[in-house]
């Protein structure tokens, strides 16, 4: 097989039993890789029913076939999991070393199983493969197990850990890569701390091939040179990060600000890229293969924020900024760094806050239930002081380590949390852009912009510009990006080569890459299954209909001020029609024939 | 003109496209193991430094080299190896102060730098111009430049 390495490992953490297996072709072409192939394997091997925290539960790494390759920006791989956050299937993308490492060692996955008696972590090199033991590195943050493991192993292997957030069961703790890349959402960590598996560390020495490497190098040039005559791809997200989103979505009045109370924040520029570039940003940096270079080498010389490591992204530096109120640098820089060190989702994290001071603010929760602090919308030290208290599981931060739904479902007011499926939604207000309300409503793992970004077209005029305030139209919209964005994640590129690539372009890379001749409609309909899968995977888990909404305060509590003053979504007007596009019927089950078109 | 590979580790990024693109390049799969030039990185600084061989005017693994093997290829201005003449003894592998030269133990061969034969690969595919192929007189020109711009605004300010 090209692009793919056609071969996987099956590792029993129970018994520690490791096997060697063969993916086939036809498996490969029906979910390309990562997310799509990792999904397949949670659906015919896990009830959805289980709990996601038990040894039932398995926690799949998955490459695509891109990875590897120097397709620009192809670093990617899915953690595939139930995710313990919402319970819904849970798939989170990370850029770096790991993605491209594993397959450098002769896999294009690991499918991890049941639980170990004590803590371990994985030695991977090329065709050994250890399980060792973790006990000394247990209790560590992500940069001193990414060291220590380093130290025992090679120094040159990529290492992807949780921190002690993963240890405790933090419902959003992560999956860290080289220390500063995330596969982030959904609480993917928490499952890896459940199963006592505290890091996989891995070097490979093989090849990735390709049938023509000519022809692939034409594809490649020719790709990548879209990506960098695209403004945002080529430009923005290179000087600015993505935290260059921050003014364009306040001047549009569609950046939630204190739990999602308004849309629109004065000080925001403080906490937007051009500031991060001014005042912190050592220099960019690139994910493996990276073209676009949107990381942040970041430091923070204010001693009493002081640090230095990756960050801010937008929606970290929205969800500990405007979020909370919050339009000091520092302090959003500073949670971001405890975050990555802990091993913890910055949005889930900053969101969580957010709706502890929304609760305090109206009186629900008091200083007798915050450790004695003062939660109040704006406050800085606050903000991070409760973020180290849910990184080192302390008081209030038990709390907190539930995510906003949990939290406020305890003090009797779940409509506090932002969420949908109780996983928190990132920094776009529904209420001024309809189509982003829609995909959150209807996303497989909740509340997240990645699974359908239609920023891209409603906001950044990518690659048309399309009113944001309109619902007609946006059913088919989401569905697009929807099913596009499945058969991306599933190939290993990153979703930022959009800005400049379509369908098109990703399957033609595709078929350079694998030898195959993978069509625009095929790799759509590849997305298509994979988003009809993850449907049938949380319907069976006992999710409906039911769940496929927004927070009332989105449809019925306007923006309060600026550009969208007054707006509110409209779900009710696009979901329906969304279901009908799908192929499903009103109780939004995929028909019969909609998943023997689908081959499902 | 003779030509140069400048290096600009403030630029990098730490991407490995240089990595890539020589190892497709020269064995035609994507294998960084193998790669010419290698990137050292430290995460928490965002700091990442690519290394090579430097082509060296009086170049120790040349000297060290007891059959000729390894040779100055002046048409080209670069050290290059010849694989008939070479018997495997390493000695240019210990002699290199960059750790440029590297004998591979699946091929049985060393593997170095030839700056792709006067179009080198990883400078094609460099997002972050941190590589530069240059005409070596004029290779410090832009970091030449980096300082006086910086000395301009500092003498602006205090002028």
């Amino acid at each position: 097989m090209y692009g793919w390495i056609g071969r996987y490992l099956r590792i029993d953490l129970g018994s520690g039993t490791v096997r060697k297996e063969v993916i086939t072709p036809d498996l490969a072409r029906k979910y390309l890789g990562g997310r799509g192939l990792g999904t397949h394997f949670m659906m015919t091997e896990v009830d959805p029913k289980v709990d996601p925290l038990s040894p039932q539960n398995k926690l799949i790494f998955a490459a695509g076939p891109l990875c590897g390759t120097n397709a620009p920006s192809a670093s990617h791989y899915d953690v595939i999991s139930k995710g313990p956050l919402n319970g819904t299937i849970a798939a989170s993308s990370s850029g770096g070393l790991f993605g491209p490492m594993l397959k450098y060692a002769g896999y294009d996955m690991i499918i991890l199983e049941g639980k170990s008696a004590k803590p371990v972590y994985l030695w991977i090199c090329d065709d050994v493969v250890e399980i060792r033991d973790a006990a000394e590195i247990w209790g560590k943050t992500v940069p001193e197990t990414t060291e220590a493991i380093r130290s025992a192993t090679d120094e040159e292997a990529s290492v992807a850990c949780i921190g002690p957030a993963g240890e405790r069961l933090v419902l959003f703790a992560n999956v860290m890569n080289e220390c500063g890349r995330a596969a982030g959402r959904s609480g993917v960590g928490a499952v890896m701390g459940s199963k006592n598996l505290k890091a996989i560390a891995v070097r490979g020495t093989g090849a990735v091939r390709v049938p023509d490497p000519k022809a692939f190098r034409e594809a490649v040039v020719k790709a990548s040179a879209k990506i960098k005559a695209n403004s945002v791809g080529g430009k923005g997200l290179k000087n600015y990060g993505t935290d260059v989103l921050v003014n364009i979505l306040n001047e549009l009045g569609g950046l939630p600000t204190r739990n999602f109370l308004d849309g629109y924040f004065p000080t925001a520029d403080k906490v937007g890229g051009e500031s991060l570039a001014k005042q912190l940003l050592i220099r960019p940096r690139g994910c493996y293969a990276c073209i676009i270079s949107c990381g942040r080498a970041t430091k923070v010389t204010n001693p009493k924020f002081a640090g230095q490591g990756e960050g801010p992204e937008y929606e970290t530096a929205w969800a500990f900024g405007p979020d909370c109120g919050i339009d000091d640098l520092d302090a959003v820089t500073k949670a971001n760094y405890i975050c990555n060190d802990y091993g913890m989702d910055t949005i889930t994290m900053g969101s969580s806050v957010a709706c502890a001071m929304n609760l305090f603010e109206n009186g629900v929760i008091t200083t007798k239930d915050t450790d004695g602090i003062a939660l109040n919308f704006g406050d800085a030290e606050a903000m991070v002081e409760l973020v180290r208290k849910t990184a080192e599981g302390e008081g209030f931060g038990k709390k907190l380590a539930l995510g906003s739904y949990r939290m406020a479902e305890s003090y009797g007011h779940p409509e506090y949390s932002m969420t949908c499926k109780k996983q928190e939604m990132p920094a776009y207000d529904p209420r001024a852009i309809q189509g982003i309300g829609l995909n959150f409503a209807t996303g497989n793992r909740g509340g997240c912009h990645v699974r359908g970004y239609t920023i891209s077209p409603e906001v950044l005029g990518q690659p048309v510009k399309l009113d944001p305030r309109v619902t007609e139209g946006k059913p088919a919209l989401d569905i697009t990006f929807q099913d596009l964005t499945a058969a991306l994640d599933s190939s290993g590129m990153c979703l930022f080569t959009t800005f400049g690539l379509g369908a098109e372009d990703l399957a033609e890379l595709l078929s350079a890459a694998t030898g195959l001749n993978i069509t625009t409609e095929e790799f759509m309909k590849i997305g298509a299954r994979i988003w009809n899968l993850e449907r049938l995977f949380n319907l069976k888990a006992g999710l409906s209909a039911l769940d496929d909404k927004l927070p009332e305060r989105l449809t019925k509590e306007p923006i309060l001020t600026g550009p969208s003053k007054g707006l509110v979504n409209r779900i009710d007007e696009m979901l329906p029609e969304y279901y009908k596009l799908r192929g499903w019927d009103s109780a939004g089950i995929p028909t019969k024939n909609t998943l023997a078109d689908l081959g499902l | 003109m003779s030509k140069m590979l400048m290096i600009y580790p403030d630029r990098c990024t730490g991407c490995q496209n240089c990595t890539l693109a020589c190892s497709v390049f020269h064995d035609g799969e994507f294998r960084p193991h193998t790669s010419r030039i290698q990137v050292t990185t430290w995460e928490s600084e965002g700091f990442s430094m690519p290394t090579t061989c430097q082509q060296c005017e009086d170049a120790p693994c040349v000297a060290v080299c007891p059959t000729g093997a390894m040779h100055d290829d002046l048409t080209m201005n670069r050290v290059a190896w010849d694989e008939v003449k070479c018997i495997g003894c390493r000695m240019c592998t210990l002699a290199c102060p960059f750790g440029a030269v590297v004998f591979e133990t699946g091929r049985r061969r060393i593997i170095k730098c030839d700056l792709c034969d006067g179009k080198p690969e990883c400078v094609t595919f460099c997002p972050a111009k941190a590589l530069d192929y240059v005409e070596e007189t004029d290779s410090a020109r832009d970091r030449k430049k980096a300082v006086a711009v910086e000395f301009k605004k500092t003498f602006e300010e205090v002028k």
